[in-house]
């Protein structure tokens, strides 16, 4: 390992390293605020050195990790959701009576894990990656101890996450008992010279059921709405964006590293897949009466619009599914941030009712959950928007018409759901939550709204750098 | 540039008059005026330079915006465009002055989106890139629905909830059906562009040219409204505040209408011919439809929104007829509609706001309480049952008389359209303002309504006694629209190439 392979993976040190750094200030002194400083001081270093590395991409490190354009990218995103899912995280612990400070440990080593995952070109850094990242959201959704519904929540995610990576394991065994190799550039090598016997399709099966359970596709969603509902709102923010932008990253270096992409049947299960999500997504959505198990069902159906973008096979297509991602993070950190930030010890506010009159109590919180839900919607000047025009863009030009048709009629059903929550804002009686937004959560949502709109508006500047990085491979 | 100003007055207006509430409750009017008179004024030049020969465009403005994928900021004005932007600032201007004393509670954030929907209205009206084009059509949708979900009647929240699911199911068949010509065009010339003049050529198959034009048509024919797409206008129309009612039937109906000249006819003449008779059938049936319905309605509301369907379904007939007299007809009729329309809603809301109810069986003899509104009520009644020297007779006319050559039956039944109007608007004036007076004696219009009124009567005169004037404006950009609607895609080249994989 030479020094500039080790500086390549500066931005992950970073962040493992800070997470040293807090667990040992944690067992020394229990100091809320400076705890909170130093995870944002560590992804703002992680974010600094990741600028710092952009001249020696694309680079191969040890042959598990390879720090290339997309990983570049992923990794940026991951990193900036983290630093901001920290920061609302901080007003929203200051009101609970628990530990505030191991929730930043999470936080770090969980983006540790989804950087890792975002570069894997191995079986090894790939399943290391995954765990680190699960071990640290089981923690996370469980981290309100006083509620019984957050304990249900990471006990849920804990078991059905540990039989998804059994499937994990079990599939990577497949593959490598077959192949030989754990690298993915290895597999697509053995995949050419022979074609695919049952044995590396059932392993390849299984490993997509795996991943679907990590983006909680259908029917492998089943855990999400129950997750997202108990969790506390800002590690459902983490979720939200950390781990479906890692799980996401992995999937699409491993479909197209390993050369699954040139079987067909392959294809074929993923557009059921996505297929399923979009319908489940927005179908459920309409039914729910908790805004965040409402969110949980949209990220479904988002789940199943961005596997357009990595079905596509145009020159647009993996520009689609990194600005899909980025996008998506935007939105739903910006939608946890306002309940995060609504919320008290008692509970979060997640009931439609909390949302009553919002528009009228406090017109800049309602304009900017207002915006978020616009964004799921993919109404112009949002974010959303340009994300959902450039994944139909791809799926339209690759001639995936199930998958485009689909994506229209589930925009239109899962309509209903967003406007129900807007409407609700706009109903005319007084709102039921008093408390008052710290000015921290006020900076960060409103940076978080103006990239939104930023994003929506003038998105060109945002798709030439994304451009600029995926040549780099 | 002057163009980028038109479109970006109002969305700046609108946030100003939303802060500027706090100054207290006539300051969001007063800068709406402002911004409107502003974008009036700024018209002048582009009125003086209006181009007279076919594909001109003045005020041309174009800027980079998503050079990646090939979109850009591409705005300009043609003759048709240029009468269609002034009647939207024109009645912009109204529905700011008719909402002075209807609406009493927030204010500024009502004024926001009364802007915020001119000016996607605008924007749609002027954007010469399909992507751009799209941007707007959308961004007009969601200020609207707020104004019917927040302003509106009693069964408002149903309403809202239709519109908007209506237009954006039909919104997105058309990103689908743009997204797909923007590909088959890049796969014959390997330029990648969403702009207007350069994707006017692409040569389509049949199949996929009829499919791509089903999808404008979706979005289009929710608009307009086609008979079968139209069952949200009259829960739309009636529960908006009446400033909402009338940018609904005044503008928001008149981009479907515009779309169709615009993009469906030129983009697909092919298609467009082949599905001519339908669409004119579909018109026909419209007419016919909507008069009836009108007919039988006990709200007074719902009696001018049904009236609308009726009088789109020329707009329809006489765009899918397709030559240019039937083409000027259109774009009168869009004119015309959108001024007798709007005022039968203003009157309609003056009635609500001072008897409380909209029910026709509860009026009766208002005229006695109420002649100025009587007077102006009967003169918009007999502009929209298309009396002769009013704006009304002109359009319907042209219409029916470019039909005629395409096709006598549907043109001999369209014509019943115009007896039925007769009988509706008729009814409507014989039920609410004749008859043994009620015991209510409201009060008559004030000076404020009367002068609305009046500026809305004089435009509906003048171009029904001099509609050459307008005419005139908009016939180079009919020449050009009927010109492409009979040039030939048909150097098709034959399946297999072309289409889409």
């Amino acid at each position: 390992m030479t020094t500039t392979q080790v500086t390549a993976l500066l931005p992950m040190i970073a962040t493992g390293g800070f997470a040293v750094v807090v667990l040992l200030l944690i067992s020394i002194k229990r100091m809320h605020s400076l705890t909170s400083a130093l995870t944002i001081a560590g992804f703002g270093a992680a974010l600094f050195l990741l600028f710092y590395i952009r001249p020696l991409l694309p680079i191969d490190v040890t042959g598990l990790i390879v720090m290339d354009g997309p990983a570049y990218i992923y990794i940026t995103i991951i990193l900036g959701s983290g630093l901001v899912a920290s920061a609302i995280g901080y007003g929203y612990l200051e009101r609970q009576d628990e530990h505030k400070e191991e929730f930043y440990l999470l936080l770090l080593l969980a983006s540790t894990g989804a950087s890792v995952l975002s570069a894997a070109s191995h079986f090894a850094s790939f399943f290391l990656g995954i765990e680190l990242l699960s071990v640290s959201i089981y923690a996370m959704s469980a981290y309100i101890t006083a509620r019984p519904r957050s304990i249900e929540a990471g006990v849920k995610y804990l078991i059905l996450s540990a039989v998804s990576s059994a499937f994990l394991l079990f599939g990577m065994a497949l593959l490598y008992g077959e192949t030989g190799v754990m690298g993915f550039a290895g597999i697509a090598e053995a995949l050419r010279s022979g074609s695919a016997s049952p044995a590396i399709l059932a392993g390849l099966v299984m490993i997509i059921v795996s991943v679907g359970f990590k983006l909680a596709l259908a029917p492998f969603h089943l855990w999400a709405a129950d997750v997202y509902e108990g969790a506390p709102a800002p590690a459902v923010a983490f979720i939200a964006s950390v781990s479906k932008a890692g799980v996401f990253a992995v999937l699409s270096r491993f479909y197209f590293a390993s050369g699954f992409h040139s079987i067909q049947d392959v294809g074929v299960i993923f557009i059921s897949l996505a297929v399923a999500s979009m319908f489940v997504g927005s179908l459920l959505a309409l039914l729910q009466e908790n805004v965040k198990r409402l969110l949980a069902y949209s990220s479904i159906a988002h789940m199943g619009y961005l596997l357009i973008a990595l079905l596509a096979r145009g020159d647009g297509a993996e520009r689609s599914g990194a600005i899909y991602i980025a996008a998506y993070a935007v939105t739903s950190l910006g939608a946890f941030g306002v309940i995060a930030s609504l919320s008290t010890g008692r509970g979060d506010a997640d009931r439609l009712g909390d949302f009553r009159g919002l528009a009228w109590s406090r017109p800049w919180t309602a304009a900017v959950f207002g915006a978020m839900m616009l964004s799921l919607a993919g109404l112009p000047l949002t974010a959303g928007f340009i994300g959902k025009l450039l994944v139909a863009a791809s799926g339209v030009g690759d001639g995936l018409w199930t998958m485009v048709i689909s994506l229209v009629i589930s925009s239109v059903i899962s309509l209903f759901a967003y406007l129900r929550v807007v409407m609700e804002m706009f109903r005319t009686e007084e709102a039921s939550f008093v408390n008052g937004i710290t000015p921290l959560d006020s900076y960060v949502l409103g940076i978080l709204m103006l990239s939104l709109f930023m994003i929506g508006v003038y998105p060109a500047p945002l798709i030439s750098a994304v451009d600029s990085l995926i040549a780099l491979k | 540039m002057l163009i980028l100003l038109l479109v970006s007055i109002p969305i700046i207006g609108g946030i100003v008059a939303w802060a500027a509430e706090k100054a207290g409750t006539s300051w969001p009017r007063w800068v709406s005026i402002f911004a409107l008179g502003l974008d009036i004024i700024m018209m002048i030049p582009v009125l003086s330079a209006i181009p007279h020969s076919r594909g001109v465009w003045s005020a041309e403005f174009r800027a980079e915006w998503i050079s990646a994928i090939g979109a850009s900021i591409h705005l300009a004005i043609d003759g048709m465009s240029l009468l269609l932007v002034i009647l939207t600032l024109f009645l912009g201007m109204i529905s700011v002055l008719c909402s002075w004393t209807e609406i009493r509670e927030r204010v500024g954030f009502f004024h926001f989106n009364l802007l915020w929907t001119l000016s996607g209205i605008i924007g749609v009206f002027t954007a010469l890139d399909l992507l751009l084009f799209y941007f707007f059509w959308e961004l007009m949708l969601i200020p609207m629905y707020l104004l019917i979900n927040i302003w509106g009647h009693e069964n408002r929240v149903y309403a809202s909830y239709k519109f908007f699911i209506f237009t954006q199911a039909g919104g997105l068949l058309m990103l689908v059906a743009i997204l797909a010509l923007y590909f088959i065009h890049k796969e014959q010339t390997g330029a990648a562009t969403f702009g207007y003049a350069d994707l006017l050529g692409t040569r389509l198959s049949p199949e996929t040219g009829m499919l791509l034009m089903l999808g404008f048509f979706a979005a289009f024919g929710v608009k307009i409204p086609a008979l079968f797409l139209h069952t949200w206008l009259p829960d739309a129309h009636t529960e908006a505040p009446t400033a909402g009612s009338v940018i609904l039937a005044g503008l928001l109906l008149k981009t479907g209408a515009y779309g169709l000249l615009r993009f469906l006819i030129p983009l697909f003449p092919d298609a467009a011919r082949e599905f001519a008779a339908v669409g004119m059938l579909i018109g026909t049936a419209g007419i016919l439809y909507g008069a009836v319905l009108a007919f039988a309605q006990k709200d007074l509301k719902r009696l001018v929104a049904y009236t609308s369907i009726s009088h789109m379904g020329f707009v329809l007939l006489g765009a899918f007829a397709g030559n240019e007299l039937s083409l000027q007809g259109c774009v009168m009729q869009m004119l015309s509609h959108g001024l007798s329309t709007g005022a039968l809603f203003i009157i309609v809301g003056a009635i609500q706001e001072r008897l409380h109810t909209r029910d026709i069986g509860r009026m009766s003899g208002l005229w006695q309480a109420m002649p100025r509104m009587g007077g102006f009520a009967l003169f918009f009644g007999l502009a929209s049952l298309g009396l002769p020297g009013m704006a009304n007779f002109i359009a319907e006319f042209l219409v029916l008389i470019g039909s005629f050559r395409v096709s006598v039956p549907l043109t001999v039944i369209a014509s019943l359209g115009l007896i039925a109007s007769a009988v509706y608007s008729l009814w409507m004036i014989q039920r609410v303002f004749h008859g043994s007076p009620s015991h209510e004696t409201p009060p008559d219009i004030s000076f404020r309504e009367t002068m609305v009124l009046l500026s809305m009567m004089l435009p509906i005169l003048w171009l029904g006694l001099f509609p050459q004037t307008a005419l005139r404006v908009s016939s180079s950009s009919i020449e050009a629209i009927a010109q492409h609607r009979l040039s030939h895609s048909m150097d098709y080249p034959g399946p297999g190439s072309g289409g889409l994989r």
